[in-house]
């Protein structure tokens, strides 16, 4: 197996993965994960579907529970201490394939609802802080819409603001653009690829492999469980170690 | 198989300008005759039911109408007429709408409907929801429970089991659902708890409520509870009533928000949790107003059973309006006419059950814009 370690081994990880292990029932979903992301890498997980790409970065903010091994987190490691697993989270923000905007509430109060009820930050600040993110997602003028009145496009930069709200330390992507439409994919890569200049940590499960190409600092690939390989792009690329990340490439690569 | 530089697809390529869709026009007898009769069997139920109405509603508008006597202190002329005799309303009406509620006291009893039905008509007006409105709505429970327990301000005493008539059912209907939705609700989580004990609590509780009728249950609570109550102890029958509509009206109201609460996709939950929402924060925010969107049509069901269903305290001996009314219709002189008393009876049931649905058609309207 190659190297799972970050690329960037003189930083301090932020996330790490030691020795992970899980099982849906029988099934052994996560084979023995080691990963290290440094403060401010961008790291990309593909591979093909039911690899456990997602699985392992739902184990990140524990909306999936390992079994084996260790996820240390900003210094704090995963175990079942609620407090642990909230403290996690509020470094943690995640955006998910369906949105999963809150369809009853407007836009505004889709992005301050977080803050304001786990934070305490004063509601103000808080739509001041919206207003600004949704600025810089492009969408200022759509604050007090319902989500539903929006395109899916729009709608997943409403997303990306809601996990900026709570001015995480690293974001979670789940396969961000596989439920838009080819036109509107672009204008959440654009927003991510901005977030990514800015330093945000990232980790991203997606198959745009021309957004990991350009905005990578480590490439996963992930097959039936296992970290088959773990390079930075130019190398993953253009020169695989394993015969199956080969041929994964051979067939997203058009 | 690809097609050769320079040939053309044969299959013909055109689209045409904007027009708008084709009006179906369509005179009145051609409508007569798509919708009635249309082919020998249609022909055949439209006379059928032509026929029916030929032979039933001229004689319900000679009873009902146009032989009916409107106004008489004299039960002879009733008599003496051949068709409806609607005069027991306004001779027996206050007997009706206010039972066994003291007589010198009945303009308490109006204020009391005239509170709750002001304030349920104002409340349909979705401009005027917030806190404001939730204020006056606990601010009349208390002038009704002044005005109905009497006792301050100079007003006489009035002991529970005197209360009757509309403002005793408008009452038990409007506790039935101000204590039954939340205990439903609460009941539908704990069914859904990850804690055994809880889950195990809520399910019993609902499987044995659901399993019995309501009038055992009432009898359970006006007969055999005071029982099992310390000596000494007692709760009145109004209030053991009261409890028991509630909890009846919660088993339902809960199965009907278990089935909302199946409905909301995990990803919400999980969407609440990474941006730190705790466990009441979630349900409160983001779960229950997207399943109380979603029970709205089946939980108004349930709201307006539970207003019918208030004519059933009548058996236990409490005097609600239908029970008012059979003890109205008691007077010999008048006891005849109990078809008529109970048919304007009907008409009071029916209005405000109407009016409970077509409410919650519009909110449903309301709820469906902002989507």
């Amino acid at each position: 197996m190659a190297n799972p370690n970050g690329s960037d081994n003189g930083r301090e990880p932020i996330i790490e993965f030691r020795g992970v292990h899980k099982w849906y029932g029988d099934f052994h979903v996560l084979r023995n994960i080691n990963l290290a992301v440094g403060r401010g890498e961008k790291v990309v997980i593909c591979g093909p579907s039911g690899s456990g790409k997602s699985t392992a970065i739902r184990c990140v903010n524990r909306l999936e529970e390992h079994q084996e091994g260790d996820i240390v987190v900003n210094g704090i490691e995963l175990t079942p201490d609620v407090r642990r697993i909230e403290a996690v989270r509020r470094t943690v923000g995640m955006v998910f394939q369906n949105f999963n905007l809150f369809p009853h509430l407007s836009v505004m109060d889709n992005l301050t609802l977080g803050p304001v009820l786990a934070q305490g930050v004063a509601k103000r600040d808080a739509e001041e802080q919206a207003a600004e993110l949704l600025r810089r997602v492009r969408i200022p003028d759509q604050a007090l819409k319902f989500p539903g009145q929006l395109s899916g496009g729009q709608q997943q930069r409403v997303a990306i603001a809601r996990a900026l709200m709570l001015r995480p330390e690293v974001i979670l992507f789940d396969e961000p653009t596989s439920a838009l439409d080819p036109e509107m994919i672009h204008e959440v890569l654009d927003v991510m690829t901005e977030l990514a200049q800015a330093g945000m940590t990232m980790i991203c499960v997606t198959h745009e492999m021309g957004f990991a190409r350009k905005v990578a600092d480590l490439v996963v690939f992930m097959d039936a469980g296992e970290i088959v390989e773990a390079a930075p792009p130019e190398q993953f690329f253009e020169a695989p170690t394993s015969e199956r990340t080969r041929l994964f490439l051979s067939q997203v690569i058009h | 198989m690809s097609t050769a530089p320079g040939c053309v697809s044969r299959a013909v390529v055109t689209s045409g300008p904007r027009r708008p869709p084709p009006q179906r026009a369509d005179s009145a007898m051609a409508w007569l005759k798509r919708n009635f009769f249309d082919g020998i069997g249609n022909m055949l139920i439209t006379f059928g039911l032509l026929w029916v109405l030929f032979e039933t509603v001229p004689n319900l508008v000679r009873w009902a109408v146009l032989n009916a006597v409107w106004y008489t202190p004299n039960a002879e002329v009733c008599h003496a007429a051949a068709g409806a005799c609607w005069a027991i309303v306004p001779e027996k009406y206050r007997v009706m709408l206010f039972g066994t509620f003291p007589y010198e006291e009945h303009w308490r009893g109006v204020i009391v409907i005239a509170i709750v039905l002001g304030l349920s008509v104002i409340s349909t007006v979705r401009r005027l929801w917030s806190y404001w409105l939730f204020v006056a709505w606990i601010a009349a429970m208390a002038v009704v429970f002044v005005l109905m327990f009497g006792g301050v301000f100079g007003l006489k005493p009035i002991e529970t089991h005197e209360w009757g008539g509309l403002p005793l059912t408008l009452i038990m209907f409007v506790g039935t659902v101000v204590g039954g939705l939340p205990a439903g609700v609460m009941l539908a989580l704990g069914r859904r708890s990850t804690m055994p004990v809880i889950r195990a609590l809520c399910v019993g509780f609902i499987e044995i409520i659901r399993g019995l009728p309501l009038v055992t249950i009432l009898f359970m609570a006006s007969l055999m509870f005071p029982l099992f109550l310390p000596e000494g102890m007692t709760i009145d029958k109004f209030m053991r009533a009261q409890i028991a509509m509630a909890i009846f009206f919660a088993a339902y109201a809960a199965e009907v928000v278990r089935g909302g609460l199946q409905a909301i996709p995990r990803g919400q939950y999980e969407a609440a949790d990474t941006i730190g929402l705790n466990y009441w924060q979630k349900t409160t925010r983001i779960v229950l107003p997207q399943v109380m969107r979603i029970v709205l049509p089946s939980m108004m069901n349930e709201i307006i059973r539970a207003f019918k269903n208030t004519t059933f305290i009548g058996i236990i001996g409490l005097f609600d309006v239908l029970r008012a009314t059979s003890t109205a219709i008691q007077d010999p002189t008048w006891v005849r006419y109990s078809i008529e008393a109970y048919l304007s009876i009907f008409v009071l049931y029916f209005v405000l059950c109407f009016a409970m649905s077509k409410y919650s058609e519009r909110v449903e309207c309301d709820l469906a814009v902002r989507r």
